[in-house]
């Protein structure tokens, strides 16, 4: 049904990774900060996406995603003096083996229990990150010094630290992912996937193995989630524990519910709307989680589909 | 203190764990078994309760057991309100969709924590235990309050459980438990049923944080060791079984007490996530429940 208009899709797609190339040019200083911030995490609501929005597995762990990367990248830099890119590898890794460990267990089970499984484990990661304070820094965290944040390739050198060069980085990313996960929605793959969705009993009955596929599904998403965190370990030169806590688990969740869950740019959506309502609202009040927990029970009653999820069942059905 | 008097504290104080924790448990638990609705904010229930319990007994002058006494009694039904209201406006627009509901009641929880933050504050405040009797064993002293604690925990679980088996409410839970749509063909109003669990699941969590707050303390952020307790409870006895949610909670309680008296409490959390964790993979059922429907 939506292979009507490849065009028309490779094109939005294109035209949303151009637009945000220019904006670097036009955005005063703190936007473009915020900007990269943002496309970074979109990244990590892409990933919670894939395994959401297109398998329709509820998970409230992904925050070990997410952190395995972060602590994958920046224990390797600062402990082992490791270069950007084989610490961003690293944390990639990190964050793909513990899927596919997590995901092998956590798939034994079904609804609220895979829930509640992923859940834990998210919390015993956050755990063990407390109990090796020692490596880790515990809730202190740990700064990323800038001269470990130089990339040199060849005769020049990339500082990660200097605004644009950041949010270029931040752009490759987020283009690059963004990209797989157009070309694996559009896949057979991706048409498994929500096939699994909609009716896992049937497929299994086509001659599916379901199993491998939702597996296949945790293990990308898990390294979506955790090349995000190796990126804002990098980027931003920061790895602290808080970002393993449940509430980390929550954010990608209402990122991709407010976006459109189950559309490629519904991640991006969602993260920009909820930063810029967060960046605003925090000059009137401090009550952040107030805002936080309105908005995911204003979106689950009355816009269930999310942004984009609304506009492609009104307008536009062809929309990715 | 020798290793015998030394474990038998540590079995005493991991007992009143168990008490508070059979309690908040049983509310999660009779919420998922009649209404298949994961409540995440129902820690925010437990602290709600404790909170008022805090605000109520300030307000009362007088001996601290009238303002206790006033807690228990008004703490638990403000909260059963507002769990309610939350039913009426939420959980039933929703149609008890059980994803829908997840999203739903994490979002409570936010609010519920950031306006207890916001009008209650950061401070962690305590509340005057209704009477300070100690008990002398031979070799250490004992609060009494605490052991009242326990008494107070058995004899609300005894209630819950001749109310769920000998009496016509329980019936009526019960049959929209097992067969929602049957119920509602024998005439059974399920949407009453279910606001009417869903409120006494919260109260159970406000009694329990009432019982508790003159030992530990009020603070806005107390919900979330309850709620991955109670989760764990539940689970290891079996969604939706009374008994393996007390068997459940007096396991986890005394293990909680005793293995954080000699190791590391992170490190004991740890273990006994992963533990559990592990039986919800190999054992979805529970160690104590029969199948699931």
């Amino acid at each position: 049904m939506r292979d009507a208009s490849p065009a028309k899709t490779y094109a939005l797609h294109i035209g949303v990774i151009a637009l945000l190339f220019a904006l670097n040019f036009v955005l005063p200083d703190y936007h473009q900060g915020l900007f990269a911030r943002i496309m970074a995490l979109a990244v990590f609501a892409m990933g919670y996406n894939l395994l959401f929005g297109y398998v329709g597995l509820l998970s409230l762990g992904h925050a070990m995603f997410f952190s395995a990367g972060l602590y994958g990248a920046g224990l390797t830099v600062h402990h082992l003096g490791w270069g950007v890119p084989e610490a961003f590898i690293a944390g990639v890794a990190c964050g793909a083996l513990l899927a596919l460990v997590i995901g092998l267990l956590a798939l034994r089970t079904t609804g609220v229990a895979f829930l509640i499984v992923t859940m834990m484990f998210a919390q015993v990661f956050y755990l063990l990150i407390l109990y090796f304070a020692a490596w880790t820094g515990g809730d202190q965290g740990l700064v990323i010094q800038q001269a470990a944040r130089v990339v040199s390739i060849g005769g020049a050198s990339l500082d990660l630290t200097n605004p644009t060069v950041r949010y270029m980085s931040a752009l490759a990313m987020f283009a690059i992912v963004l990209l797989i996960t157009l070309a694996i929605v559009r896949s057979r793959f991706g048409r498994v996937l929500v096939a699994i969705r909609e009716n896992e009993e049937r497929t299994k009955m086509l001659g599916y193995d379901t199993g491998a596929n939702k597996l296949a599904a945790v293990v990308a998403s898990g390294a979506i989630c955790a090349a995000s965190g190796a990126a804002y370990a990098l980027l931003f030169g920061y790895v602290g524990s808080s970002f393993a806590g449940v509430q980390y688990s929550i954010l990608p969740l209402l990122w991709v519910l407010l976006g459109g869950a189950a559309t490629t740019l519904g991640p991006l959506v969602g993260t920009l709307f909820m930063y810029y309502v967060t960046d605003i609202t925090s000059g009137f009040t401090s009550a952040y989680l107030l805002i936080v927990g309105v908005a995911l029970i204003l979106l689950v009653l009355f816009f269930p589909k999310g942004i984009l999820g609304s506009i492609r069942q009104r307008w536009l059905g062809w929309l990715p | 203190m020798h290793f015998g008097p030394h474990l038998l504290l540590a079995a005493l104080e991991g007992l009143v764990t168990s008490a508070v924790l059979a309690l908040t448990a049983l509310g999660l638990s009779l919420v998922f078994g009649v209404m298949r609705v994961v409540n995440v904010a129902h820690g925010e229930f437990f602290m709600l309760g404790a909170v008022l319990a805090w605000a109520i007994s300030t307000a009362i002058a007088g001996h601290p057991a009238v303002g206790f006494v006033a807690a228990l009694a008004i703490a638990p039904l403000l909260v059963g309100l507002v769990a309610l209201i939350a039913e009426r406006l939420v959980l039933r627009r929703l149609n008890y969709n059980p994803e829908g509901t997840i999203v739903a009641t994490i979002g409570m929880l936010y609010i519920i924590q950031q306006l207890a933050l916001t009008f209650y504050g950061p401070e962690a405040r305590p509340v005057e235990p209704p009477f300070s009797y100690r008990i002398l064993l031979p070799w250490f002293g004992y609060s009494g309050y605490k052991l009242s604690v326990v008494a107070a925990s058995a004899i609300l679980l005894v209630i819950t459980w001749l109310v769920l088996t000998r009496t016509k409410i329980g019936l009526i839970m019960r049959a929209t438990q097992y067969d929602r749509e049957t119920a509602q063909a024998f005439g059974i109003p399920v949407e009453r049923v279910y606001a009417g669990v869903f409120a006494v699941g919260a109260m159970l969590a406000a009694i329990a944080a009432v019982l508790i707050v003159p030992i530990s303390q009020a603070h806005y952020l107390m919900g979330q060791d309850p709620l991955l307790l109670s989760f764990i409870v539940v689970i290891i006895g079996g969604l939706g079984s009374l008994r393996g949610t007390v068997v459940a909670a007096i396991l986890i309680g005394l293990s909680d007490g005793i293995v954080s008296m000699f190791f590391s409490p992170t490190l004991a959390k740890i273990i006994a996530t992963l533990v559990v964790a592990m039986v919800l993979v190999f054992r979805p059922q529970g160690l104590f429940g029969t199948t699931q429907r």
